[in-house]
Formats: C-alpha cells, structure tokens, sequence
C-alpha cells in the first residue's frame, strides 16, 4: 500500500483512476490521465514549502540505502561489525559493483516496517557503526576502491550506551579521518541528513543531495523545542533552517543537487535509483582525471572555505 | 547583581556599587567566599575543590605566561546568512553577546607562550551565545591551526559550548568538518594538539575538535558528552545515573587521558607539549609521584610473588 501524503490527494485519485482506466483497458483515458498526473505532479512539486519537503525526504515510501544498494549494485557483498563491539545495523557497508566500476557503498538505513525499524534503530547509529564505516573506508582506501556514502538519518542516537562508547568521538574521528581518505569519495543525502549523526559520513570529495532531501544542524523538532520552547513550532523551524536542497545549493555549501523523477523518489525508486547512479560514475570520472594531490587539495579547500562571516581589517 | 546570578560563573562583570558583588556562593557547597579570595584560588572552591565556570579572561590568565597573549583574527564578525528568526533574531542575539563579552564571537584566539613554549591557543567563551560554533568560531580555528603549521608549534582549544550554532543550521554543521579537516593536517604535520574541555563541552563541538587531541585534558566534574541529559533521559525514558557524563565518567570509560585540577593545568599542558616538540618548558615544579607507585604493602607483595616464582 503507497502512503499518501495530505498535499499528494490529488495525485493519489489521479493515479487511482490510471488503475481502473487500466483495468477496463481504456488506453484514451489513461493517455488523459497521464498528462493529468504529470500537470498536478509538477504543479503540486513546484510549490511545496519547506516543511512539505522534509515530509518527502522523511516518506516511507521513499527509498532507503538497501534500496538503492539493490538497484545499482552487482555482485555485491554485505561486510560487518567495528570489530570491537558489534555490528550495527543502522550503517550498511557493502562491497560490490556500480556500473563496472569496483566500490565500497555505505549507507545509513533506517529500516521499513516495525520490526526492521527497531533492528536498524530507525537509522540512528552507535559509535560502533560510524566505526565499522570508518573500517570499510580504510579497506576501501587501501585497494582503491571509490566511495559511495548515503546519508538518511534523523540523527546519531542519543543514549546511555551510544555515550559510554563515545558517540562524539566516533563522529569526530569520522570527520578527520574521511578528509584524509586518500580514494575518491562521494556523500549523497537520500533523504534526512540529521545532524553530526549525517556529517559523520557526509565528508567527502562531492556532497549531493537528492532533490527531496534535507539537511540541518538539528531536527525542526529539536529546534522548535529549544528555541521556541514549542515542540509545535516544527513548521517554523523547518523554514528558518533551511533545510531543502535548493537552499543548500544556493548557499554551495553542497556541490549538486541530483534531480528526482518527475513523480518523486518516493513513486519511482529505479527512477531515483538510476539518476543517482549515473551521478556517482560521472563523479568518479572526473575524480579520476585529477592527480592525487588535485584531489586531496580540493578536498581540503571544499572542507575548510564554508563559512559566512566579515572581516574588519 | 545578586549572589545568585554568580552561581556556577564567577567571572561576570560585578557593579562596584552593589556589595554583594563581592561575595560568591560555591554552587556545590554552597560555601561563601570573597570574589578577590577565590580569585586568587584560580575560581576553584577552597573548601569543596569545586571548579567553578570561568570566562575568557582568567582562563587565558591561568593559563599562559604573563602578558604573552597576543589575540588574532578578532575582527572576524558573524553575519546571518539564513536570515534566522526565532523568538529573537540572530543579529539581536549577536548584538546581545558582544554587550555581554565585549567580543564579536564566542572564540578569542591567539599565540602565547605556555612556561616559554610558544603556543597557538583557541579559547571558547561560554558567555557568548552558549559558547556556540558558528563560522566566525571555525575560521578562527582553521586560521589557529594554519599559523601552528607555519610557525611548527602546537595548538590548544579550551572548549565550553553547547554544540552548533543553530541559527547559521547547516553552515555551523560544517565547522565540525572544517575544524577536523585542519587537525588532520596538524597530525599529518607532527605536530600536537592539546584538547582541554570545560564544563560544558557538548554536540558538535564534543563530536567535532574537541574529542580529537593528542591528549584530551578535562577539568573536574565537567559535563562533556554528545546528547544533552535532557534528551537522553527523553529517549531512554528513564533518570540518568549519578555522575553521567562528567570529567571522572569519561576518565573511567576511557574516553579522555586525565582529569587535571586548575591548579596544575598550565604545568600539565607546558610539560606534555614540551614532551611532543622536544622542547624544555621552563618549569618550576617537576611532576610529582603518582599515589599507585608507593604502596604500603609493596615489600610484602614482592615476598609473595617470589614464593610464586
Ligand atoms: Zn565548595
């Protein structure tokens, strides 16, 4: 059963009636039909405000990393564990083929239904996992494998074990450590780029995101609780933090937006699926084409230019 | 100015005129002191040996040798990119913490020298929107950073805040990888990186630089951690136990090298750097024997253990 959102109705009883003209093998009114969706589907996706757009990028129709891992990869093998603690299944690390092309992907997935949900912690991961990625990083460095990195999480997890293992150490030595990787790598957020939790795999030679994705210093939620003292204010945080990939864009503090089908991520996971891996393989193409220390320089300077501040001189 | 609002920040500027001024309330014994007293105590509670929170300045003071400090990069200024509204806007709540600290960002940088070694030092002011990462706060690190690799010295960042700056969202996110990108190269450079956190050290300031030291120094009872207390007991739907997140919870998990007392920081610092440069830190004190290495019962021990043998 797809879920529908509010602002998606009309798109719902559209794509309702497609079935049944279908179903009476009515090709005229299906033809009609079609040209219908695809003037609601671009009028609705036009106008959507930001809080309509963390919506989509936290859908549950939307694809996951294992989807996108099932639709682009071949050959693929599943690896595991920090090799300390445990393996945590909020972060998977996959080796395998894109395209021909040789890669470690590593995913954050936040698991579908209940019972996958709790197993995958709803896509917040421990110490552990940032460590097992940042394990996978080094073996993919070492034979030089490029590296694919799928940002969805609403946040590294808050707890008592998370922080006995030192979650801030385990983002922290991420974000060091993927500056040094010496292979081309790539982040795209898919859907919710929470926070450090999103960051700790979000360092890289290109930083993308999916057209319907979001990526933020807090949860809206988190926000609106601190500096609304209003957990209801989530609409209003979401504007203020600018979270949509236009606005990211715009700020370039991303490299790329990858463009959805028309129909969004979330209706057409192949779709999705092939736009971002025809992303990734043109991205480690023109990786490739720059010399080592080309590629660590820009690396160092995409990292270290952000920021928006004045100077008096 | 009211002894309350001295509780936990002894260093905030007190109005002559007011007497009560001059008195301070130990938030953990709740002791009375003379403020000209316990400065001189370094801020730290004579009867409890509690550490209380301490600004800017008394931090640089305590630490560096006299009139060595001199500031950079202070005429970086915030701007709102984001244009952020909440209750208040980001441009009043700047205005607000530069009339409060009389500075334009929660971190003062600059070069010193720590017992005669010449040292890059980055210093948070918790006073100043929580001690926030924002930009300003990153570029002056990567530029601390950057000076340390030109001169071949070390670098120290003495942490108070309370994460990411949210109004810069995605912007103040970027500075824990910018400041991490830096000390990367600090590393690949052979160069140390002293780490010392104050209370409060948390989010993406814990997740970013600060946890990253060659050695990680942390003053008594100070909360240092990634998730808020708050948000932890929300999430776990329970209390949190008794010294959760503090300087000795660390010290025990294995998250941090030493819990170091303000008295015997800037020694510490001076020594450990002078270890990792090969340079001889003009120190008065030598490092005294730790308590482990003179046990009563050592003679006794030595007998068993050749029966064993
Ligand atoms: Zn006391």
């Amino acid at each position: 059963m797809a879920i529908y959102l509010d602002f998606e109705q009309k798109i719902k009883q559209i794509q309702e009636d497609i079935i049944s003209a279908e179903v009476r093998h009515d090709e005229h009114a299906v033809e009609i039909l079609q040209k219908d969706l695809e003037k609601e589907v671009t009028k609705t996706y036009k106008n959507l405000s930001p809080f309509q757009e963390l919506q989509l990028a936290r859908h549950l129709d939307r694809p996951y990393a294992l989807d996108y891992i099932n639709l682009m990869m071949t050959n693929k093998y599943e690896i595991h564990g920090d090799r300390h603690f445990r393996d945590d299944a909020a972060i998977l690390c996959y080796l395998g083929y894109i395209g021909g092309e040789r890669v470690l992907v590593i995913g954050e997935q936040k698991g579908r239904g209940t019972k996958n949900k709790i197993k995958r912690n709803f896509g917040m991961p421990h110490p552990e996992g940032y460590r097992k990625a940042l394990r996978a990083a080094k073996m993919a460095e070492k034979f030089n494998l490029p590296i694919l990195m799928l940002i969805d999480t609403p946040g590294a997890y808050p707890g008592l074990g998370a922080e006995e293992r030192n979650q801030s150490e385990a983002i922290a030595r991420n974000l060091l450590e993927l500056s040094m990787i010496n292979t081309p790598t790539v982040s795209i957020v898919i859907g919710e780029g929470g926070s450090g939790g999103a960051l700790a795999i979000g360092v890289a030679d290109k930083l993308a995101m999916m057209r319907y994705s979001v990526f933020s210093v807090i949860s809206p939620e988190g926000c609106a609780a601190i500096l609304w003292n209003d957990p209801k204010k989530v609409e209003a945080a979401t504007k203020a933090l600018k979270v949509t990939s236009s606005d990211l864009k715009e700020f370039d503090l991303i490299d790329d937006i990858i463009e959805e089908p028309l129909i969004g991520a979330h209706r057409d996971k192949e779709g999705a699926a092939n736009a971002l891996k025809e992303y990734f393989l043109s991205q480690v193409t023109s990786l490739r084409a720059l010399s080592e220390s080309e590629r660590m320089e820009q690396r160092y300077n995409r990292l270290t230019s952000v920021g928006a501040f004045e100077e008096d001189v | 100015m009211s002894i309350l609002d001295l509780f936990g920040n002894a260093n905030k500027k007190t109005s002559k005129s007011d007497a009560s001024a001059h008195w301070v309330k130990c938030k953990s014994c709740q002791s009375l002191m003379y403020y000209k007293e316990i400065e001189k105590q370094q801020f730290v509670c004579p009867k409890c040996g509690f550490h209380m929170r301490i600004g800017v300045n008394d931090r640089i003071n305590i630490l560096v040798d006299k009139d060595s400090f001199v500031e950079f990069d202070a005429g970086l200024k915030p701007v709102d990119p984001l244009r952020f509204v909440d209750k208040k806007s980001y441009v009043k709540r700047v205005e607000e913490g530069i009339a409060k600290t009389g500075r334009n960002s929660s971190v003062v940088s600059g070069e010193c020298t720590i017992n005669g070694i010449g040292t890059q030092l980055v210093v948070f002011d918790f006073a100043f929107m929580g001690g926030s990462l924002g930009s300003v706060e990153g570029e002056k690190i990567l530029r601390a950073v950057t000076r340390a690799m030109e001169k071949r010295q070390g670098v120290i960042i003495v942490s108070a805040s309370g994460g990411a700056r949210m109004q810069e969202s995605t912007f103040s996110l970027m500075q824990m990888s910018k400041t991490s990108a830096a000390l990367a190269r600090l590393a690949e450079e052979g160069l140390p990186y002293i780490s010392l956190l104050t209370d409060p050290t948390m989010g993406g300031v814990s997740a970013s630089f600060a946890t990253l030291g060659d050695i990680i120094i942390v003053e008594p009872g100070a909360l240092i951690g990634f998730a808020g207390q708050r948000v932890i007991e929300q999430t776990i739907g329970s209390a949190l136990p008794e010294g959760f997140q503090r300087a000795e919870f660390l010290l025990e998990k294995g998250s941090i090298d030493m819990v170091v007392n303000r008295s015997e920081m800037k020694n510490t610092i001076a020594d450990l750097l002078g270890i990792f440069l090969d340079q001889e830190p003009m120190t008065a004190t030598r490092r005294r024997e730790d308590s482990d290495d003179s046990d009563d019962d050592h003679e006794e021990e030595y007998k068993q253990s050749k029966i064993l043998y």
